[in-house]
């Protein structure tokens, strides 16, 4: 019964062709280092699960955000678990990123044909350094709120257009209500929209050129 | 001794084993921290003064009374209105009916009618006789009546109120 409901789908879905395109691609030397990409997919799909599950309590407002975190933390069932496992995925995913990236200029797998693949990286990058950014101001405690007050400073360095920048990135001249509801849209709207589609695009060039060589002496 | 277990087989309950055990460290956490606010809670008792008897002298005239109980839900405080009505079925002050506001058939507030002696439900236009028994509309049973109350020395209604 399961082999005809499986034969059922798998003539109108393809399941076969997709698991031998994508499970069964030839890997071309185990390494571990080869596995940090995989890893940052991980680590964005927990950080995505855990994330999700925070906003069930969490409330982006200046008079709850603080108080909605706190309840998660001392009264919700594994609530300090979830958004443990959030806050310290948060810091890992920023480190497994970089390395990934480390390892990918060392063996210099970015160069042809890979250079999109890098780019787009280049744009997860930023993403991620973008989720943390947000993030850390939504428990609207003092670090978070000095915190963002300096970010935003310093975006606000840029010339001729720093001052639009802070403003925009503040919803106004100071931080207040209005900026937390954007950094909260932000980080669970924009960002990860963002990075859901060049994770897309990165793995289709990855799944498209496969893995570059791992480089010898006569590189 | 039984028949020897083969390689596969021991593989095949030893991934379901741990499988088991990891699907089990995410599943229990993930289910019960959703469910947690759903679990506890209620169970509190008072008794309520809703008002003087002097104030409410007329036979047969539905008195409306309102009184609210605060909850704590979460990380906040939540005050929560109820009501209902007093009716006066003669000059004996314990002879009285105490109906409760809420439709009960999908939680409305009711409104007295006077023109037409009737409760009127503005959701789906139930309406109930000054008894609180159903006349029209798709409620289930009559009006909850508060038959638990007392009446303090100083002429004061008290009902007696417990959470779900």
């Amino acid at each position: 019964m399961w082999k005809k409901i499986f034969a059922w789908l798998d003539e109108r879905l393809g399941l076969n062709d997709l698991q031998k395109n994508l499970l069964e691609r030839p890997e071309p030397k185990g390494n571990w280092w080869n596995t940090l990409g995989s890893a940052s997919l991980f680590l964005f799909i927990l950080q995505g699960a855990t994330g999700i599950f925070l906003t069930v309590y969490y409330t982006p407002s200046p008079d709850h955000a603080y108080d909605s975190i706190t309840y998660i933390m001392n009264d919700v069932a594994f609530g300090w678990l979830i958004r443990g496992i959030h806050h310290w995925g948060a810091t890992l995913m920023v480190l497994v990123v970089f390395i990934h990236m480390l390892r990918v200029f060392v063996t210099a797998s970015y160069k042809y044909p890979r250079e999109l693949t890098w780019i787009i990286g280049i744009g997860l990058l930023i993403a991620t350094l973008g989720m943390g950014f947000t993030g850390y101001l939504l428990p609207w405690n003092q670090r978070a709120f000095w915190a963002t007050t300096v970010g935003t400073e310093i975006a606000g360095a840029v010339p001729f257009i720093g001052e639009f920048i802070l403003k925009a990135l503040r919803g106004g001249t100071d931080l207040s209500a209005l900026t937390l509801q954007r950094f909260f849209s932000g980080h669970i709207w924009m960002l990860p929209l963002v990075l859901a589609g060049l994770i897309g695009a990165h793995l289709y060039l990855i799944i498209r050129h496969g893995e570059s060589h791992w480089p010898t002496k006569e590189d | 001794m039984s028949e020897p277990i083969s390689r596969r087989d021991f593989m095949k309950a030893s991934v379901y084993f741990v499988g088991g055990i990891v699907g089990a460290a995410v599943g229990i956490p993930a289910v019960g921290y959703l469910i947690e606010p759903a679990l506890g809670g209620g169970g509190k008792e008072a008794w309520i003064p809703i008002g003087k008897m002097e104030d409410m002298p007329e036979i047969g005239k539905p008195y409306p009374f309102s009184f609210t109980r605060v909850q704590v839900n979460g990380w906040e405080r939540t005050a929560t209105s109820k009501g209902g009505f007093v009716i006066r079925k003669s000059e004996n002050p314990e002879d009285i009916l105490i109906l409760d506001s809420r439709c009960t058939h999908l939680g409305c507030t009711v409104n007295w009618k006077e023109d037409e002696r009737v409760f009127l439900c503005p959701c789906h236009d139930a309406s109930f006789d000054a008894e609180g028994a159903v006349i029209d509309g798709p409620p289930p049973r009559p009006l909850d009546r508060h038959a638990e109350f007392r009446v303090t020395e100083d002429g004061i209604l008290e009902i007696f109120y417990s959470e779900a």
